[in-house]
């Protein structure tokens, strides 16, 4: 049987491109702001665009943050993309501005450090051994469009690390069944495609 | 190992299709945006740029379900651009499925949208269409152009760009009104122009001939390079470019 995904729809972004990704990995999947719709899915999707303040604002009125810290706390899988990697953090910090996240990654989301902002295009990641999503060819690049990113990783998780400049930051994390992404897999070609499939296999 | 320099291809697309002269084999209609979208992707496009040229709503509208259907088949990141003035205009095409949208007389009219827009979506959804060229009456010796060119904005192209990224474009697409269509090369010295006065990432567009017009322009230091006709009618493949400039010693995907 398909894994059911939910993604959760709380007002970021459009979602039909991670949507169609997903079904074409094989999943069921649902995009849907009801709670109770998404804790019936095998696993659920955190996607994210913007800034982490109006994402946290959006989740926070969705509902969302208690619902991912009850996720997580019962390790089920889920994965968080780009924002939504950020917002699982415990604060990001935009213009001086410090904003809780949902916590349950330790550690802060700050500006990267490098001249050239946004960091846009495609980069390679460095996983850390014993990593599950990385099982693509060796420099397979993933696309990145942010301006923040957590620098270090939490370390009770598996991080891999990507390189901006002279600046290196959180491009992945690993912990049990929460995984999370600072790229997109869902527009990154094939390396994306190949990601969530492996993503989907280990449900 | 860091950040790949990225290769663009154009389309020009009116009512939904994609119009100047594209020259495929194998496509089954080399009109149809979608399937030229998914072939640009397969040879290795980094992103897609789509340059909306309707002038009616209905036409947009027409777009926007192009724009959508391309987002369901074709898994890199998109750039439509045409008729951009408002923040509603964003919003209707981020629905869509645009990732970046881009923005050129709208600003020009309005600048004080760039931060409307920047405010909501964040810079890294916008991108400054600077169509510019040699005028020597500007500060700088580069003015802005409007209506393909034929019009003197009355701005400097340097000022502007500065000032727009200031607002909040989180990228400058720019395309030499002088280059364009020449296939002679990318205007290298304007390109090192605008380099100097903007951090965000920089997109060298217009005048793309050859392999080695790639190259020049990476060594100036943009971070993507565009181009429509060398591509639509077969002169080089992407992976032509791409070879090229790895061999130059630049990073490609």
């Amino acid at each position: 049987m398909n894994r059911r995904v939910g993604l959760f729809d709380y007002g970021s972004g459009n979602l039909h491109s991670a949507a169609r990704a997903f079904a074409n990995a094989g999943a069921d999947v649902s995009v849907t702001s009801d709670l109770g719709e998404l804790r019936r899915q095998d696993a659920l999707v955190v996607p994210g665009v913007g800034a982490f303040a109006a994402c946290m604002r959006g989740l926070t009125q969705a509902g969302g943050v208690d619902l991912i810290r009850e996720w997580v706390a019962a390790d089920r899988p889920l994965l968080g993309i780009c924002v939504g990697h950020q917002i699982l953090f415990e604060q990001g910090t935009e213009h001086g501005t410090v904003t809780p996240g949902v916590g349950v990654l330790r550690g802060s989301v700050d500006t990267l450090p490098a001249r050239r902002l946004p960091h846009m295009g495609w980069n390679t990641v460095q996983p850390a051994d014993g990593m599950s999503l990385f099982g693509g060819p060796a420099g397979e690049r993933f696309y990145f469009v942010h301006s923040y990113a957590a620098l270090t990783g939490p370390d009770d998780a598996l991080v891999a690390t990507a390189e901006h400049e002279d600046g290196r930051f959180v491009a992945a994390v690993e912990r049990g069944n929460l995984a999370s992404t600072q790229f997109h897999p869902e527009k990154s070609g094939e390396a994306g495609a190949h990601l969530i499939a492996t993503w989907l296999r280990k449900l | 190992m860091s950040v790949a320099l990225r290769v663009i291809p154009c389309l020009d697309v009116h009512d939904g299709r994609v119009v100047k002269g594209v020259n495929f084999q194998n496509l089954r209609d080399a009109g149809d945006p979608v399937e030229l979208a998914a072939r640009y992707s397969a040879e290795g496009a980094d992103e897609l740029t789509f340059l909306d040229i309707s002038a009616s709503s209905d036409a947009r509208a027409t777009t926007r379900d192009m724009v959508a259907r391309c987002a369901e088949t074709v898994f890199i990141p998109l750039t439509v651009g045409g008729g951009v003035r408002s923040v509603a205009d964003v919003d209707a095409l981020l629905r869509s499925g645009a990732d970046k949208v881009g923005i050129n007389t709208g600003a020009l009219a309005n600048p004080g949208v760039i931060d409307e827009i920047a405010a909501v979506f964040g810079n890294q959804v916008l991108v400054l269409s600077l169509d510019a060229r040699r005028e020597p009456g500007m500060a700088s010796g580069y003015g802005v152009t409007t209506h393909g060119g034929r019009k003197s904005a009355g701005i400097d192209a340097l000022a502007w760009a500065r000032e727009a990224v200031e607002r909040g474009v989180g990228e400058v697409l720019l395309n030499s009104m002088d280059a364009d269509g020449t296939t002679d090369g990318y205007d290298l010295e304007m390109t090192a122009a605008v380099r100097d006065v903007v951090d965000v990432p920089l997109i060298a567009s217009g005048g793309a001939g050859t392999v080695e017009h790639f190259v020049e322009a990476a060594r100036v230091g943009v971070d993507a390079l565009l181009a429509a006709s060398v591509f639509h009618y077969g002169t080089l493949t992407i992976s032509q470019v791409k070879a090229g400039l790895a061999e130059a010693g630049f990073e490609v995907r």
